[in-house]
């Protein structure tokens, strides 16, 4: 039987182990909870490409893999271009030969198992190319999902890795709609698009829009109405990719076409 | 009751308590939740400025024209005056310290990303002069008659071979 002292003593022990755990939640903080809705800064990078403008010559591919050291002869890019060919019959004809890294070169367009396909000049009713990269969403489904923090978005809403947290789980790669997301093939860590931050936060612009010689690219601050980008979003038809899923892709096309997706 | 009751108990607590220690040694002090709340500012910050540190490589052409102004003057009215330099002359990196030097691309590969004909007629690229690089020339170099500073003068470098296309 146990006496009244010793049950006093064994229920104090019980009470304190229970609360060590407890500690280690977080607690609830209605404040913060509320910075976290509006956090207005001064800057939030967007891009723009004007699909009307790009020919697939994929400097801007080139650029990127050498500014990002993204392995060169690994089938993996930050950014791509993809071509879209529609022909007569209403069909359409994708391709991005490594990614566009050498531009497009040949009318074949590379149908994957189906091998190359060449569409007859007559038969093309219309023919484009459009660059692809992070949107730098306003609800990142790839952030949300990462188990360790690894990967975030800053401030000014760019979407950046953690390379020395990341696990290499792979849920964000999963998780993007828009399979910008890849692992890096020598340091094994997701990898994606910084939209060169290092360079825009010395006043600079991405590398794939300095190496677009028809500026079909171009970054800008969205929080700033004097920006010329900011301008033509808010007062031009533009579209966003995949608009369904909610993520509020902050990259946005001029020109776009509905075979686009 | 026994003290075999009460050991598992014993156990875990040092278990829990354990972890907990581990991880305020492991976690680092800048991990926390930022501008975008819990759901996607929850990160290490330090990483952000590690990011920005990132080597720039490209320096763009305005870098090279404060040394290369003859060259600018050269292209700058050409056809060819809204490519960056950096992108057949390679990315600046350190240079004029780096002593490697830079490493010019005068592929035929380099010229026929924009000037491999594709039959897109509303797109620019149906309009750039193009050719059918198997046909025009095959086995040379674009950079022998043609000049890459102004397409629309020949190669001063190089005589061009007395060949119709």
């Amino acid at each position: 039987m146990m006496n009244r002292r010793e049950f006093c003593k064994k229920t104090m022990i019980v009470a304190g182990g229970l609360i060590i755990p407890l500690s280690a939640l977080e607690v609830f903080n209605p404040k913060r909870l509320h910075a976290e809705k509006d956090g207005e800064g001064k800057v939030r990078w967007v891009f723009l490409v004007d699909v009307h403008k790009c020919v697939g010559c994929g400097f801007c591919v080139k650029a990127c893999k050498i500014e990002n050291d993204v392995t060169w002869d690994a089938n993996v890019t930050r950014t791509w271009v993809e071509r879209y060919v529609v022909t007569k019959d209403g069909q359409t004809l994708i391709d991005s030969p490594k990614g566009a890294r050498d531009g497009f070169v040949t009318q074949k367009i590379d149908q994957a198992s189906h091998g190359l396909k060449e569409v007859k000049p007559e038969e093309i009713a219309k023919g484009f190319f459009v660059p692809k990269l992070c949107n730098h969403c306003e609800n990142p489904p790839c952030v949300q999902v990462c188990p360790v923090g690894a990967t975030y978005q800053t401030g000014d809403g760019v979407v950046l890795v953690d390379r020395t947290w990341c696990i290499g789980c792979g849920y964000c790669v999963m998780g993007c709609p828009y399979g910008v997301r890849y692992f890096h093939p020598e340091l094994h860590v997701a990898e994606k698009c910084t939209l060169c931050y290092h360079r825009l936060s010395q006043g600079m612009l991405s590398a794939c829009v300095d190496a677009c010689p028809f500026g079909a690219r171009r970054v800008g601050n969205i929080r700033d109405p004097e920006d010329p980008v900011t301008k033509i979003i808010t007062t031009e038809q533009v579209n966003v990719l995949k608009e369904e899923f909610g993520t509020k892709p902050q990259v946005f096309y001029l020109g776009s076409s509905r075979e686009v997706k | 009751m026994k003290n075999h009751v009460w050991r598992p108990l014993f156990i875990v607590l040092a278990i829990v308590g354990g972890i907990l220690i581990t991880r305020t040694l492991l976690v680092p002090d800048d991990f926390g939740v930022y501008e975008r709340g819990y759901m996607y500012g929850w990160h290490r910050k330090s990483n952000e400025a590690e990011w920005q540190k990132y080597p720039v490589k490209y320096k763009t052409a305005t870098v090279c024209r404060e040394c290369h102004k003859d060259k600018y003057e050269d292209i700058k009215d050409s056809p060819h005056g809204s490519i960056s330099c950096e992108n057949c002359h390679g990315p600046n990196h350190d240079h004029p310290k780096d002593p490697l030097g830079l490493n010019i691309d005068r592929s035929r590969g380099l010229c026929i990303r924009c000037h491999a004909y594709l039959p897109y007629k509303d797109n620019i690229r149906g309009k750039i002069p193009g050719i059918d690089p198997e046909k025009h020339y095959p086995q040379q170099e674009c950079v022998m008659c043609h000049y890459p500073h102004d397409p629309t003068r020949s190669n001063p470098k190089h005589q061009k071979p007395e060949v119709k296309s």
